[in-house]
């Protein structure tokens, strides 16, 4: 970790009317592996082509390695990129298709040969340097990719949604692929995806993109367990979110004639009140929260718990993801939870389809979003 | 069962019907053909002997060389300025997107759509104006202006089966724009630019209407052949067109092959 590599200063794009990046305030140190993740159309790709110098900024600075880079045409930037489509050229074969960016920069042919082989060779495909594009798997030409945007030996890596056109499992040796080749060459990733499962994986930081705007930058855990606001909650997924507003204090009386906790309030949503743990200065009474409870940190018992979060729900249907289980369920006036448990857990619990269970959570797991 | 057999019988009337259409436009040119061989004055059953003799006296007919020479400048000529012409236009239209596009496209695309007697016309009144009319240079400009859209076309097809990054990626990887162009752009259009300029060389290899307006005294091998024809019936037209046939005929075949191979070899890449 070192200085700021990138930044972009208030960095805006818009496309005639609309607006694909609003304000975007961001800074990437060198060594960092950076994934920059949201729903389509919510900036990430065009964050990326504006850095690579595709699209021009409509406003705004961005700066490589201090230096103000808007105006430096996308040949001269060193911002190499691996595309979705993986765009190799069909033309030349894969040494070719890798010496194509030592031959812009004339290096000699022989060095360029040595270097290409080079890193053909480590990425595995050494063997395939002569063959035709065409006659590579999906995965060989991901590393011919990745080798023709390296062998440059550039202090920056631009990935564009690399692994999505591959399947499951090659998806999963990639992302190894990809980790150990960052951490070996020690230079900045920044990798663009819709999957939260690559971002999660891969990224020492993850920035949350939506509607043109940063949502949230932080590690994954940060992002799963304490997200920022409702929409990172919402995409982040198999999240129990619910929307309410506060209705009592610290000491106040709780809605069980109790007193509330200490570091503790009440809050009123459709499906029960329920007690979130805060940090700071509480939201005053009445004002508009939102609550997020992980599917993993809810638990489902038969018999009605003694903690202050519970509420009655019935379970609609189950998924199965190899040993773990995810039961939908749904309260009486249809709030929907979603209950993460392993298999051996819910063994136990013996239930049918329709069966009325309690779930119940911690007050310290309750994450608390202030609207 | 029964859609089955319907379904043969239609297949088996569908296959007569292309057999007969290939008959009806192939069988004057195989007759030319053979009456290129046959030592009778005309062309009448049954035939005569063999004979080589209508194609030494089209090769010691001095008008029949000339046009030759003439025709395969003006097509050489016309084929690389119209595959030029056409490559540009068909590159703006890929790489840019502006207001008027489809005015300029429909400009682009229009040559082949105007009746020859009035291009014919318009290409001699006006190549008059400019003193070029009679000249060589005249058929080439009337040529090349009805070769590049068909030259257009072909690239153009080449052009919409690019990975849209493809051009970004050489960009990416530090080549400027020209060099993109040189490195990228033209090897990948390399074989539709290669059937442009067959099938163009064709096209004014054949072309007889505009040729005949604006030639003058330089006349092209069509020209020459109606000439002769109007003078008298001579069986050394027989001999020239069975000639120019096999010339057109492998350049628009070797264009064919080219185009078939590329949209296969595209399949194949997704």
């Amino acid at each position: 970790m070192g200085d700021d590599l990138v930044v972009f200063d208030s960095v805006e794009k818009h496309f005639g009317s609309f607006t694909a990046v609003r304000s975007l305030d961001l800074k990437i140190q060198s060594g960092e592996f950076v994934a920059l993740m949201g729903p389509s159309g919510c900036g990430k790709t065009t964050t990326l082509r504006m850095l690579a110098g595709l699209d021009t900024p409509s406003a705004g600075e961005i700066r490589l390695n201090g230096e103000r880079i808007n105006e430096v045409p996308a040949h001269r930037r060193q911002t190499p990129m691996v595309w979705q489509s993986l765009a190799l050229f069909p033309f030349l074969n894969v040494r070719e298709n890798v010496e194509f960016g030592l031959k812009m920069l004339a290096v000699p042919e022989q060095e360029r040969r040595t270097r290409a082989m080079d890193w053909l060779d480590r990425m595995e495909i050494a063997q395939f340097s002569e063959r035709h594009i065409e006659q590579l798997s999906g995965g060989q030409r991901q590393r011919v990719a990745l080798a023709r945007a390296l062998v440059t030996e550039p202090s920056i890596l631009l990935l564009d949604e690399p692994l999505s056109a591959l399947d499951a499992n090659l998806v999963i040796r990639m992302q190894g692929v990809l980790t150990r080749l960052q951490r070996s060459l020690g230079i900045t990733f920044i990798y663009v995806t819709h999957s939260q499962s690559e971002a999660f994986a891969m990224a020492d930081r993850v920035v949350i993109m939506n509607e043109g705007e940063i949502a949230q930058v932080g590690s994954s855990r940060d992002i799963y367990r304490n997200p920022a606001n409702r929409f990172v909650a919402e995409f982040v997924g198999r999240n129990n979110i619910l929307n309410g507003d506060v209705r009592a204090q610290p000491g106040q009386t709780g809605h069980n004639q109790r007193p509330v906790p200490d570091d503790c309030i009440e809050v009123k949503t459709s499906a029960g009140t329920f007690q979130a743990a805060f940090n700071g200065q509480p939201p005053g009474n009445g004002s508009a929260v939102t609550l997020v409870v992980g599917a993993d940190l809810a638990s489902v018992t038969a018999a009605q718990p003694d903690t202050s979060n519970h509420v009655r729900a019935t379970v609609i249907s189950e998924e199965f993801v190899g040993a773990v289980v995810t039961l939908f369920m749904e309260t009486d006036d249809g709030t929907e939870f979603k209950v993460q448990l392993q298999q051996r857990e819910l063994d136990k619990l013996e239930l049918e389809t329709g069966t009325g269970l309690w779930v119940s959570w911690d007050v310290a797991n309750t994450h608390l979003i202030q609207a | 069962m029964h859609n089955k057999t319907t379904g043969r019988f239609s297949t088996w009337i569908l296959r007569a019907y292309i057999a007969l259409v290939l008959v009806f436009v192939f069988s004057p040119l195989l007759a030319s053909m053979v009456f290129s061989f046959n030592s009778d004055r005309f062309p009448s059953l049954p035939l005569g002997e063999f004979t080589t003799h209508w194609y030494k006296a089209v090769w010691n007919n001095d008008a029949v060389p000339e046009a030759l020479r003439n025709s395969v400048i003006v097509s050489l000529c016309s084929a690389v300025l119209g595959t030029f012409i056409g490559f540009c236009t068909a590159y703006t239209d890929y790489r840019y997107q502006f207001r008027g596009k489809a005015l300029y496209l429909g400009l682009a695309l229009l040559p082949p759509t105007i009746p020859l007697v009035i291009m014919g016309l318009a290409m001699l009144a006006w190549l008059s104006r400019a003193g070029l009319s009679g000249t060589l240079f005249a058929i080439i400009i009337a040529h090349t202006v009805m070769c590049a859209p068909f030259a257009m076309a072909l690239i153009r097809l080449r052009l919409q089966q690019i990975d849209p990054n493809l051009e970004a990626a050489a960009w990416n990887l530090g080549a400027s724009e020209w060099r993109t162009m040189r490195s990228v752009i033209i090897p990948f259009t390399r074989p539709s630019i290669i059937a442009a300029l067959c099938l163009t060389a064709a096209v004014s290899f054949d072309e007889f209407a505009v040729a005949w307006f604006v030639s003058g005294l330089n006349k092209t091998v069509p020209v020459v052949i109606l000439e002769i024809l109007q003078g008298n019936v001579d069986p050394q037209i027989n001999a020239i067109g069975t000639f120019v046939f096999i010339i057109s005929i492998t350049l628009v075949v070797i264009t064919q092959l080219i185009v078939m191979k590329q949209n296969k070899g595209h399949r194949h890449g997704r």
